[in-house]
Order: C-alpha cells, then sequence, then structure tokens
C-alpha cells in the first residue's frame, strides 16, 4: 500500500499508511476494550490444605464467579463482608461505561484536532483507575471486620494484595491479572500509538490546508 | 507376624516403581536407575520377613496417598442388608450403602425420605422390617455390559428388591414382592435392563398364606418375578411388572441370557425331589431328602415371550400383581427344563452367551450347555415332562461339554483372555479353566480343559472377575469370596470376618497368585461385581441447593437462602424451614407445644464438596445427613416435654461443636 497516496490541499502527497495505521490502532483498541468485558480481570486463588483444588474468586468487570459461596462461607467466621457488598456501583456501571469508552475511541477517528486526544484518555487511564479502585476494595474488605463474628478479634485489619502472594489464615493467596486486564492493557497502548500517529498527520493536513488559505 | 499391609505396602510402591522400570529422569523418590532396591526397602522387607511374592503382591495393591482405584466391588453385605463398596486392588473399603436396614451415617431409618424409602419395604400388613439378607447386587446393563448407572440387591428373607442409583449411591426404592416371601436368584438384569429377575428359593403357598406343608405339591409354588425397570425414572415400574407361577422345586441361582442367548433367563434348582423335611417326625432331613435324586432341572424362560403373554395373553392378578400360571406357562412355551448335576449352585452365562455353565456342588464338574443345542430342542419339543407337564430336554440335546474341576464348585466369571474361574467350595480354590466355541484361541490352553487350582482361604463362595458376568469382561483380577477365615487375621472372638482375597490374574496359564487377604467384619457377603471405575460418574455435590434425593427434582420446601429461615405455626402444627451452612442452623430456638407435629425442612445450602452436615434431635430418634446441596423433610410429634439439644452430627467445621440449637417442648 506503500505506492497508495494520498494528496493534502496544498497538492503535497502523504503515503496512505499514514492515515491507515492510527485508524487502524484506534479501532483496535475499541474491539479490544469490547471483547474485555467478556474476560476475567483478575483472579485471587486460595490454597489451603483442606482445598486440593483450592478456592478462587475470578473478577470480570461487571460480576464475580469461582467459589464465592465457599468464600463466603468462610469469611463469615472472620467477620468479613461478602464478595457481592465491594464494588457493587462499579459492577453496576461498568459495562456502561466501558462501551462508552470503546464508542469514545472510535470517535477519534472523525475528530482531526487536538479533542480526539481527550476522547481517548478514558481508555488511556481505565486499566490504572481499575487498579486503584481494586485496591481500594481490598482495603475496604479487610478493614471492614464485624468484631461480633465468631472470630472477629482473631485476625487484625489487612489489605490483601493487588498482585502476588498473601496469607490470611491457612490460606495462601495468590491474586494474578486475567486476560481482560491485559485487553484493557493493551488498548490503552493502542489507544497512545494510535494518537500519537493521529496526531501526527492530522497535524499535517491541517498545516496544508492553512497553507492554502482553508481554515 | 502380625497381619499388617502398611509396611509391604510401603515396601511394594518403591519395588513397584522398580519393575514397572520408570525410565523417566531420576527425581527424588525415584528407584535408582540401577535397579537395586533401597537398601532401607531391603531392610523392611528382611526385618518383617517378605518374601519376593510378597513385596509383589504389595506393589500391585498398595494404593498411595491420593491415588485411586481402578475398579470398585459392589459386594452385598449379607444379612446386614447392606452393600459394601470396595475399590480394587487396594480392596479398602470405601462406602457401606445402606440398603434393608436403618443406618444412621446416612441417615437411612432416622426420619425423612429415606425412612420413607425403608417404609415402602414392610410387610403389606404393615409390619416393620428393619433387617435383610442382601444376596446379589447387579449392576444395570446396556448391550450386556454395565452402565454404571443403578445397582439392583435382593433380600431373600423377605423377598424384596432394592434399586440403588449410582449417582448419589443412596438406595432409592424398595419393593416388598406381594406374593413372595423367599427369594434367591435376584437379580439379574436382562442385557438393556429391560427387567430385574427375582427368581424364588423356598416354595410356599403364593401370598404366604396357610396351607399345611402336607399339601406342598397343591398349594406351594415357586414365583419367578420380572420387574419392568424404567431408566429414565430410575425406579421399577410394579404396574409393568408380572411373574411367573413355577413348580416348588427350591430354585436357586438365576442368569439372564445374552447375546446368542438373549431373550432367555436360566434358574436352576435343587429340590426337584420336592423334600418337605420333618426329621422331627422321622422324615429324611431337608439335606438329604432334597439330595435324592441324581439330577435337578435347570429352568429356560423365554422372557420376551413370557413378556408378551403378561401383557396380552391368560394372566391372573394376584395382589395387585399380574401372574402367568404354571398350566400357561406350559402351554405358550414360555418354561423348559433340562437336567443339570443334582443340587447344583451357580447357572452363569458365558461372555458370548453361546454357552451357560452349570456347577454341581456335589458333583465333580461344571456342565456346560450350548445355547444352539437348547434352542433347538426348545423348536423340537419333548414328551418327556415332569408332574406339572413341563417339557423335559434331554440332557444330551442341550449338553455341550463338561470339565472336571474338582469338589464342590459353585460359581463362575469370565475375563477376556478366554478363562472361566469357577469357585470350589470344598477344596477351598479358585478353578481357572479354558472356555471353546467363540472363545476358542484367546487362550494358549486346549478347549474346555482345567488350567490352574489356587488354593483360597476358606470355603469360597461367590467369586467376582473384572465384569465378569458381561459381554465385555476385563481381566487382572478375581476376587474370591470366602465364606471363612479362620487363621487368617487376629482373633477378635468367635464371630469371625469373612476373607474377601484379592487374586491376580492378569497372566494366562498357571499365574494365578494371591495378593491380599481383606476381612470383612460386617455381616456375610454373597455375590460381588467388579466395575470399571471410569464407568462410575456420581455426583461430586448435588446438582443443585434444595435437591431431594427421593425425587431428583427441587423440592418445593427448600430453604434456599439464609433469608429463608422461618418458623410457620398453623394451630398444632409447627413447620420449621432452616437452612444448614457451616457453622450453624438457623433459627437456633425452636419452641413448640407438646403434642404438636412438627414439620421441620433443612436444606444443606453448601456447595463444597465434602461440606457434609448431620441434623439430630437428642432423645427423638432423629439423625438426617444432609450432602451439600440436599434437602430433606423430617415429620415427628413433639411428645416428651422438655429442652432437647440439636446439633450437627458431621464434623464440618473448626466451630463445629457450635453448629447447634435447642428444641424446646413446653409440656400441655
Amino acid at each position: 500500500m506503500s505506492d497508495l497516496k494520498v494528496v493534502l490541499a496544498d497538492g503535497s502527497q502523504r503515503s496512505l499508511n499514514d492515515f491507515f495505521w492510527p485508524h487502524l490502532l484506534l479501532m483496535l483498541a475499541s474491539l479490544l476494550l469490547c471483547l474485555s468485558v467478556f474476560l476475567p480481570f483478575w483472579t485471587l486463588k486460595m490454597n489451603a490444605p483442606q482445598f486440593p483444588e483450592g478456592l478462587k474468586a475470578v473478577l470480570y468487570i461487571d460480576h464475580v464467579e469461582g467459589h464465592v459461596q465457599e468464600i463466603d462461607g468462610l469469611n463469615h467466621y472472620l467477620g468479613m463482608p461478602p464478595l457481592d457488598e465491594g464494588g457493587k456501583l462499579e459492577r453496576k456501571v461498568s459495562l456502561g461505561a466501558v462501551s462508552l469508552m470503546s464508542l469514545s475511541v472510535l470517535a477519534t477517528l472523525f475528530v482531526h484536532n487536538r479533542w480526539a486526544a481527550a476522547l481517548g484518555v478514558p481508555a488511556l487511564v481505565f486499566p490504572w483507575i481499575f487498579l486503584a479502585d481494586l485496591q481500594l476494595i481490598l482495603y475496604r474488605y479487610g478493614h471492614s471486620i464485624d468484631p461480633t463474628s465468631a472470630l472477629g478479634g482473631a485476625i487484625k485489619p489487612f489489605t490483601p494484595p493487588v498482585i502476588g502472594i498473601g496469607k490470611i489464615g491457612q490460606f495462601v493467596t495468590e491474586a494474578t491479572f486475567g486476560p481482560g486486564y491485559y485487553l484493557s492493557l493493551a488498548a490503552a497502548a493502542c489507544v497512545l500509538a494510535g494518537l500519537w500517529m493521529h496526531r501526527r498527520i492530522y497535524r499535517e493536513v491541517r498545516a496544508a490546508r492553512r497553507r492554502v488559505g482553508l481554515r | 507376624m502380625r497381619t499388617s499391609w502398611k509396611w509391604p505396602a510401603a515396601v511394594a510402591t518403591l519395588t513397584g516403581l522398580f519393575f514397572t522400570g520408570a525410565c523417566a529422569p531420576a527425581r527424588q523418590g525415584d528407584i535408582p536407575a540401577n535397579g537395586a532396591i533401597p537398601t532401607d526397602v531391603m531392610g523392611v522387607a528382611r526385618e518383617r520377613g517378605l518374601t519376593p511374592d510378597d513385596l509383589y503382591a504389595a506393589a500391585k495393591t498398595f494404593m498411595p496417598s491420593g491415588k485411586h482405584d481402578d475398579y470398585v466391588l459392589f459386594a452385598s453385605g449379607g444379612h446386614s442388608g447392606q452393600v459394601h463398596v470396595i475399590g480394587v486392588p487396594s480392596m479398602r473399603l470405601l462406602k457401606t450403602i445402606a440398603v434393608f436396614t436403618p443406618e444412621p451415617w446416612q441417615g437411612y431409618g432416622y426420619g425423612g425420605g429415606p425412612s420413607e424409602v425403608l417404609k415402602k419395604g414392610n410387610m403389606p400388613s404393615g409390619k416393620e422390617l428393619t433387617w435383610g439378607d442382601t444376596h446379589h447386587p447387579n449392576l444395570s446393563e446396556t448391550k450386556g455390559s454395565y452402565d454404571g448407572r443403578f445397582l439392583f440387591i435382593n433380600d431373600k428373607a423377605n423377598a424384596r428388591l432394592a434399586v440403588i442409583d449410582l449417582r448419589d449411591f443412596e438406595t432409592k426404592q424398595i419393593i416388598k414382592n406381594p406374593n413372595a416371601i423367599s427369594d434367591h436368584g435376584g437379580s439379574f438384569v436382562t442385557p438393556n435392563t429391560e427387567y430385574v429377575v427375582e427368581g424364588p428359593q423356598y416354595a410356599t403357598p403364593i401370598g404366604w398364606e396357610y396351607s399345611d406343608i402336607k399339601n406342598y405339591k397343591e398349594k406351594y409354588r415357586a414365583l419367578l418375578t420380572f420387574w419392568k425397570f424404567d431408566p429414565l425414572a430410575g425406579r421399577v415400574d410394579v404396574s409393568q411388572s408380572f411373574q411367573m407361577e413355577l413348580p416348588p422345586y427350591f430354585q436357586d441361582l438365576a442368569d439372564a441370557g445374552k447375546g446368542a442367548s438373549e431373550g432367555l433367563v436360566f434358574v436352576n434348582s435343587f429340590n426337584t425331589e420336592m423334600a418337605t423335611g420333618g426329621v422331627e417326625n422321622g422324615e429324611p432331613p431337608f439335606e438329604a431328602g432334597a439330595s435324592k435324586n441324581d439330577v435337578d432341572f435347570m429352568h429356560i424362560i423365554d422372557w420376551r415371550k413370557a413378556a408378551a403373554v403378561a401383557q396380552h395373553g391368560p394372566t391372573r392378578t394376584v395382589n395387585g400383581m399380574r401372574v402367568i400360571g404354571l398350566d400357561t406357562a406350559v402351554k405358550e412355551k414360555l418354561l423348559f427344563f433340562t437336567p443339570e448335576p443334582k443340587s447344583p449352585h451357580g447357572v452363569d452365562v458365558t461372555p458370548s452367551g453361546e454357552n451357560i455353565v452349570v456347577a454341581g456342588k456335589l458333583d465333580p464338574h461344571v456342565t456346560i450347555f450350548s445355547t444352539a443345542k437348547i434352542r433347538a430342542a426348545m423348536a423340537k419339543g419333548s414328551q418327556e415332562k415332569d408332574p406339572f407337564g413341563v417339557p423335559i430336554l434331554k440332557l444330551d440335546d442341550t449338553k455341550e461339554t463338561q470339565v472336571e474341576l474338582g469338589l464342590g464348585p459353585l460359581h463362575t466369571v469370565f475375563d477376556d483372555q478366554g478363562y472361566a474361574y469357577t469357585s470350589m467350595f470344598l477344596d477351598s480354590a479358585v478353578a481357572r479353566w479354558t472356555l471353546g466355541g467363540a472363545d476358542k484361541g484367546k487362550h494358549p490352553e486346549p478347549d474346555w480343559t482345567l488350567v490352574q487350582k489356587l488354593p483360597v482361604h476358606y470355603n469360597i463362595g461367590h467369586i467376582a472377575a473384572v465384569e465378569g458376568d458381561t459381554a465385555t469382561p476385563g481381566h487382572g483380577y478375581v476376587v474370591a469370596m470366602n465364606k471363612w477365615s479362620t487363621d487368617r487375621f487376629l482373633n477378635v472372638g468367635p464371630l469371625l470376618p469373612q476373607n474377601f482375597q484379592l487374586v491376580d490374574s492378569a497372566r494366562p496359564g498357571e499365574s494365578m497368585k494371591v495378593l491380599y487377604d481383606s476381612p470383612i467384619g460386617v455381616a456375610e457377603p454373597h455375590y460381588a461385581q467388579l466395575i470399571r471405575a471410569d464407568r462410575l460418574k456420581p455426583y461430586e455435590v448435588y446438582p443443585f441447593v434444595g435437591y431431594n434425593p427421593e425425587t431428583g427434582k427441587k423440592d418445593p420446601n427448600a430453604v434456599l437462602s439464609p433469608k429463608d429461615a422461618r418458623i410457620v405455626r398453623k394451630g398444632k402444627v409447627v413447620e420449621i424451614f432452616t437452612p444448614v451452612i457451616r457453622s450453624h442452623f438457623s433459627p437456633e430456638h425452636v419452641t413448640v407445644n407438646e403434642g404438636d407435629t412438627v414439620i421441620w425442612h433443612l436444606t444443606n445450602i453448601e456447595r463444597t464438596r465434602d461440606a457434609i452436615h448431620g441434623f439430630c434431635i437428642g432423645g427423638y430418634n432423629v439423625n438426617l445427613s444432609l450432602e451439600p446441596g440436599e434437602h430433606q423433610t423430617v415429620t415427628f410429634q413433639a411428645d416428651q416435654p422438655g429442652v432437647f439439644p440439636f446439633y450437627c452430627t458431621e464434623f464440618c467445621s473448626a466451630l463445629h461443636l457450635e453448629m447447634m440449637g435447642y428444641f424446646m417442648v413446653k409440656p400441655r
């Protein structure tokens, strides 16, 4: 495609590729975001002697799967809230938010000025917001122990690690990111690269227009 | 030397690994590459006086922690009225399934659904029966092979049949035979489990009405019952079942034909003399009177034809069951006899169905009949008749051959190497011998030849081999079910355990070896069947919360969430809805008035494997087992005033002891 050229307003030529790649990356970012909602973002695996296959809480953007009932059952001894208590608002709005983000990224294709960057920002910062929010949820979770529960006084408030190995009672916990989260990271990278390329080429388009007196 | 399996077992794992020649890269704990048995293993072997054979046996049977057996033995529990589930080759008891006898661990007969199952097996008069003499467990079959779905077992003492669902290993149905009080040749299944056959034993007047024994020939009869099985419902459909009247000959074991003999059922007999005993009156005792004739009769029944007659033909209805009279059976050519050596025991159809093996018991031979010859003789008919008009097919017209095995042959099972294995009661041995016909050439020896007699300890009764009574047997193991253990185990007093001996039958020729002695300290098992473990697909937990194991559906009174805990009072009836989860019941205080009817609904809302709870009320004889997802409803009268703790009887969690509550009955 390198021999396909685009003629700008002042008659100068640019390779079609200069337009193709930013569009492709931004569309890809939008697609990846859409896909990510179907995949787990974060997994907490809990290993203990009496659970040879371990227990898992698998976090999707809008729900939790895995051994939720069993984990809740065990947590009630410690007076920890049910998993359902954490991130209620987030789970409610997340699907809408990600859809908007995805559309917003698509919209950058049609906005050829600096506002394009603004439309891409939500997708860019989304993985980091997710991380920060998860940390906050985990902090709250470990700090709302019901003192009247069976073992309420037995454990000190704690924050389960958002990533890596932790320990609660006889359980060794292992937190890992899931494919959904990696997709959201990839989407952010695509947005970043796409926007940079997008800005570079449309700056030239605008400059050419200015050169021939067009606004 | 003390009989303990742990040490040889440990020694053997290591040696076993060596024998199998592990060639993976050496890991910690592997047998060294130079093949030497580690010196500490040899030390243990020497210290315990173990022979190379012992090490071999240990290596064959030891099951390392967390490893699972390849086969499962379903053994009757005899007069414990239960079924034992045993892993093979480890011979570890995995479970005992309560069937005809109340059993508290499974909450069987202490309130709730299982009590209702047990009640269905009571006498029609309402007389409670709380034990059974379980004889022959039989797995359901599809195309003559085990399908791992259901298990049937008969109760010889009371003529009952039970259906066990192998999705949860629980007894679902007990049927009291409405016309018979004694059975034996049960619970054999036809090749696609169309019918479960319950063969008779001691003749009685039909419906066990009273009739003097002087009227034995006129009034006493045997009844062969064909229970129609509905695999979708997982229950016997009594309305589609039927019975056939037989002469009062003390019928014994039975087997359904398959392959070449599909459509026929074979039953043998041991009192064609129609001896009636009476030793106290100077008459010959049963043991002598019933053994006088040189031959008894193998019964040959065309069950497909019989089913058609039951459907359309002349039958009479007795206590709600359709009965084909003996005269009809003769007229419609449903029933034929052929002589068999006197007082035989087992009648076993070979895997191809081409032959039927009858073991002599009092005759040193097994007699092998030919299905093809039997069918030809049936078509030709016979002028010779028994006193009831049943045609007797000549032995020469039905017999294939005889094989002399020795003393007291009882039962025969088969493998895929063309061998038959017959239990020899008097010889205390397992006889391996070769089949012919369809199994010709599978074994290196000539057809119809005794290959090896392996001593077993002692007085072997039944015998089991890998799927050894099916159209598709496996090979590798035989289990000798020995009636006497005498000196095999530590003395535990004058009531001795039985001895299940595991026999290695993997290789052809004279290579059988005893591998393991397994004491069965619960009653006297009779028959057993050995199924490949991978055919069984039981639930790990019940498929959903609120599952009623008696109906297989969600119970209308299921308590699905802790929020649904409540007490509902309607006059003198108090209903309690209790979700059960680690480590509490809810409500924990239940107060009723003396004389109230209490209906307590309990649902285990756990979804985790092994998160089992019990529910007992002290003083009220209530104890339920609530497995994850299971719902039970127990109904009883609050007839004793006072305060009664209720608690969880399965150690469920660190706070198990705290899983309790108070049932308070206010005095009138």
